[in-house]
């Protein structure tokens, strides 16, 4: 079990420094470094002079070195376009979304194993027919267009909803929350459904799909034979073998919402860090780009980690298997 | 006189498909008394497991119940609702299947599916369900039961996972057990452990046992009465002694002749030429009597119905006597 | 009754018995297979197929359908702003969808926007097919080294959703060249990215039934009688993988005509000056407010509408492939 972990953790460091290499390169042969440091209007000899300072006359390797080093402290340069320190801006612009992608993740993973879970019940019933095809509808729209749709209706034409922003925010240290008042609630309604309907209705196929799989099998034939009721068998027996794949989707589309969040927050002009990258991208601005790799990265190793320890808990047989040695 | 323990009378089931109804029961009637293991041996496809099945309620659509009764110690439980059948199952008919490797949760301990089961069928607490659980692990012959009903069903042997299936069919002291294929899918050195272990429980609480297997080896070892099954019919039914030593059907004739007997020489392994029918193309009259060496004009057109022959009954117009002195 | 029950197996071959050209052959070998008959069968796919058809011509027809040249500036007249949809009170003739705001016809700037979106997910599609599929084989055929290197890079890249890498990939050239590019050299970007975000899936299926025929006795054979590895692997291994392709091919060319719109949605993607869907919404997405909602509304339903059409051909086409996949 342990040394299984230490692998994952293992393979988790090789991708986060293949991400690392990737930034870099951006960083290093993309972008002039210089201009990360001194902004637009520093002379030519205050460049060479800072050139040697930071060693980039020094071998690749070494300041590949000192870039992952960098990293590690948080350290990510000046931000070419908005000229302060980007791991400050990144820090701002954090928890808008990561509250976003976390409101829109709980709604795509309740909704979606709850209408999953109905429809693998009623395979055949008009209700759950119909949820399909609406759900492939969702699958076919992009994230972009159903944002426009709800802006449409919600904030256009019924004037309900406000169409941009997170509301009103409230401080705690570095973090700001938009989930305290009512104000914020509202802003942030469209912009997570939004959000959670791709992977919503992927997580309504998939455990529809396991649903009926999992209902064919022996283990719940015995179980009817037993005589156990079948809410017992349904949402015991057959949800809990049901949810074991469903782990794995739901931690792989949860990193997924916060890369789609991206989108989103375009859309709905959310102050998060997606935003952020789209302006960093069309304004060239290097080291929020590569900032914004190395952190969502992380998030995902992170996730992938989880998903892993998430697996060992519900399989009983993962665990032994692990324990044994490889 | 008390009734016995389970009475199926002209059981008839039928799958509907896309190419029409389909007859995998037809016309089935026995009796199992208390304490009695009535052996049911056929082919598959003969419908054996599905005259199990019917017994406990659980044909699931297509197919279903479409004609006979069944009685259970008197009561009829055949038309009961879905609700009803259920406090059964289990409770008063203990259920186990052909492959104990895929027939227990395996993200449940093995514990907690008995607890479950037990919970759910009688009063017990938590803790008494417990305590009775590890009772009736070591009846079955687990070793270090109170050990033992924490692991998961992976942590077991195949032949430690079917006395877990067997622990969870008897728990709540059922009047009736069926038994599907339970030794098909182990090893030939544990099978007879099984079935020593399934004739022993039945002895010990006068439960009636309904055997299902393919195996006349099983049968002839285990049960006090067999059953002979073939597509969707009983050919003949009657005390396992009897039935063995003089078989009256051809069909029997020929499935008798097909058990190796350790002093017997190879040569008197009879073969039946041909196969049963597939359901969708039953012949008319006898279902046998492609196959029959025996079969004349009636088998081709008239069903023949039970006729009793000592203490076995038989299917068959061979010993239609009273047809033929009518005829003479 | 039991004359009925048999199957009338006899038909598909009587049909392309009667064929003589090779061409009339193949037209009855297509006419008589399963997957033709499942095609008849399904109501909906007739339409989603009809659909996509339609749209694919609408593309190629453009310039014959459409009023105006509505990227001629020339064409364009400001007395025709803002002109609503020909049904509604304001509507006028020849503009069927209304106009934008520089006089531009809705429904001639969507099919010449089609044109572009269809040309990159197409192009985007074929990249990532020719990059998959070869290095698919090579992983597969020569395995050890190449295969762990190139199939690392697929487990990492795969962690990283599409259109992230086709935003940083896009982000990157644009860097390199700055904002100098035009048209035709963005959709070239677009291609590419595209192109690169996607070969993963091809890479593992061919990889996959490549290590499965590898060991099959006809590749044996063939390698007995001296036939080079690359000829094996083209004329013999490849052919047996064509199915699944198709399926991913399918599916992905809805996923690279979703990327291309979110991209250009983004500002990523298509310039103003040759739009294509994704960039019409996002001009469109600019009048939201002040009420010309046909500006956005068409765009956006032709793209949904186009998606939902491919995307259920690809549904249809893997269940007729694989009937046990269902």
């Amino acid at each position: 079990m342990i040394v299984f972990l230490l692998r994952r953790l293992l393979q988790s460091l090789a991708v986060m420094l293949a991400v690392a290499l990737i930034a870099f390169t951006l960083f290093r042969f993309v972008g002039d470094p210089i201009n990360g440091m001194v902004g637009q209007d520093a002379t030519q000899a205050e460049r060479d002079a800072l050139r040697q300072n930071l060693g980039l006359n020094d071998s690749v390797v070494v300041q590949f070195g000192r870039f992952v080093g960098r990293t590690v402290r948080g350290e990510f340069g000046l931000s070419y376009q908005l000229a302060r320190p980007v791991n400050q801006i990144i820090l701002e612009k954090m928890p808008a979304t990561l509250e976003l992608s976390l409101v829109a993740g709980l709604i795509a993973l309740l909704v979606g194993v709850a209408l999953g879970v109905f429809t693998g019940l009623r395979p055949r019933a008009a209700s759950s027919r119909f949820l399909l095809a609406v759900s492939l509808v969702g699958v076919s729209l992009p994230t972009f267009l159903i944002g426009i749709l709800l802006i449409l209706v919600f904030a256009v034409w019924l004037r309900w909803l406000p169409s941009y922003g997170r509301g009103t925010t409230e401080q705690f240290g570095w973090w700001t929350t938009g989930l305290l008042t009512i104000d914020g609630w509202r802003s942030l309604i469209m912009p997570a459904f939004t959000l959670a309907l791709y992977p919503m209705t992927l997580i309504i196929r998939l455990v529809r799909a396991e649903m009926l799989e999992v209902l064919r099998t022996d283990y719940i034939r015995f179980a009817r034979a037993r005589g156990l009721t079948t809410r017992a068998i349904h949402f015991g027996h057959a949800l809990k073998n049901t949810l074991v794949p469903v782990i794995t989707v739901a931690g792989l589309q949860f990193g997924s919402v916060i890369a789609f969040a991206i989108i989103t927050e375009t859309v709905f002009q959310w102050p998060g860090m997606g935003l952020l990258f789209v302006q960093a991208v069309q304004n060239v601005d290097i080291p929020i780009m590569a900032a914004y790799l190395l952190v969502v990265s992380l998030i995902f190793v992170t996730i992938n980690l989880i998903v892993d320890i998430l697996y060992t808990v519900v399989d009983p047989r993962l665990r032994s298997t692990i324990q044994r040695p490889a | 006189m008390t009734p016995p323990v389970l009475s199926v009378r002209n059981l008839r089931v039928e799958f509907a498909s896309r190419r029409g109804v389909l007859r995998a029961i037809d016309g089935v009637s026995f009796d199992i008394a208390k304490g009695e293991v009535l052996g049911v041996v056929g082919e598959s496809g003969a419908g054996k497991s599905v005259t199990g099945l019917a017994v406990i309620g659980l044909i699931d659509p297509p197919g279903r119940i479409s004609g006979g009764e069944i009685y259970l110690s008197g009561m009829r439980i055949d038309n009961l609702s879905p609700e009803e059948l259920r406090r059964i199952r289990g409770k008063r008919i203990g259920m186990i299947f052909q492959d104990p490797l895929t027939s227990l949760n395996p993200l449940y301990r093995i514990g907690d599916q008995l607890v479950e089961t037990l919970k759910t069928h009688t009063n017990l607490s938590e803790s008494a369900a417990r305590r009775r659980a590890i009772d009736l692990l070591a009846e079955v012959g687990i070793p270090a039961p109170e050990k033992r009903i924490d692991g998961y069903p992976h942590e077991f042997s195949g032949g430690m996972r079917q006395r877990v299936v067997i622990a969870l069919a008897i728990c709540a002291e059922p009047e009736l057990i069926i038994a599907d294929e339970p030794t098909t899918a182990l090893d030939v050195s544990v099978q007879a452990q099984i079935i020593a272990l399934i004739k022993r429980l039945g002895r010990d609480h006068g439960t009636a046992v309904m055997l299902v297997t393919h195996d006349m080896g099983v049968i002839a070892e285990t049960s006090d009465r067999v059953a002979v099954m073939y597509s969707g019919r009983i050919a003949e039914i009657g005390p396992v002694r009897d039935v063995v030593q003089s078989p009256l059907h051809p069909y029997a004739r020929g499935l008798m002749g097909a058990i190796p007997t350790l002093a017997g020489d190879a040569a008197r392994l009879v073969q039946i030429p041909g196969s049963m029918p597939r359901l969708s193309a039953i012949p008319p009259g006898c279902s046998f009597n492609p196959r029959c060496p025996f079969a004349f004009e009636r088998c081709r057109i008239e069903r023949p119905e039970p006729i009793r022959q000592g203490t076995q009954a038989v299917a068959c117009h061979l010993y239609d006597t009273a047809a033929k002195e009518t005829a003479a | 009754m039991t004359e009925a029950l048999v199957p009338h197996s006899a038909e598909p071959d009587a049909v392309s018995a009667h064929t003589g050209s090779a061409t009339a052959h193949l037209f009855g070998r297509i006419v008589g297979s399963d997957i033709f008959y499942s095609f008849r069968r399904s109501r909906l796919t007739m339409v989603a197929a009809a659909i996509t058809v339609l749209f694919f011509l609408l593309a190629i027809l453009a310039p014959f359908l459409a009023v105006q040249n509505p990227f001629d500036p020339a064409q364009l007249q400001l007395m025709n702003s803002r002109i609503s949809p020909l049904w509604t009170a304001d509507g006028q003739s020849p503009f069927l969808l209304g106009t934008d705001e520089q006089g531009r016809d809705v429904f001639s700037a969507i099919l010449y926007g089609l044109r572009i979106s269809l040309t990159v997910g197409v192009l985007g599609v074929l990249l990532a097919g020719t990059l998959g599929i070869s290095l698919g084989l090579i992983a597969g055929y020569f395995g050890g080294a190449v295969d762990g290197l190139i199939m690392r890079i697929a487990d990492v890249q795969l962690t990283f959703p599409a259109i992230l890498t086709a935003l940083l990939i896009n982000g990157v050239v644009k860097s390199v060249f700055g904002n100098r590019l035009d048209a035709m050299s963005t959709l070239a970007v677009l291609v590419f990215a595209i192109g690169l975000s996607f070969w993963v899936q091809y890479a593992r299926t061919v990889r996959g039934s490549v290590m499965v025929e590898k060991n099959k006795d006809y590749v044996a054979a063939a390698q007995l009688i001296g036939l080079p590895a690359h000829v094996i692997m083209i004329r013999h291994v490849l052919p047996n993988t064509m199915g699944p392709i198709l399926v991913i091919a399918t599916i992905n060319l809805a996923l690279a005509i979703i990327t291309e719109a979110t991209l250009s949605f983004l500002g990523s993607g298509m310039p103003d000056t040759m739009p294509s869907l994704g960039t019409l919404i996002r001009i469109g997405n600019n009048y939201l407010f002040s009420g010309e909602w046909w500006v956005v509304a068409f765009p956006g339903f032709a793209l949904a509408a186009l998606i939902l059409s491919i995307n259920l051909l690809g549904d249809w086409l893997r269940d007729a492939l694989n009937p046990k996949l269902r």
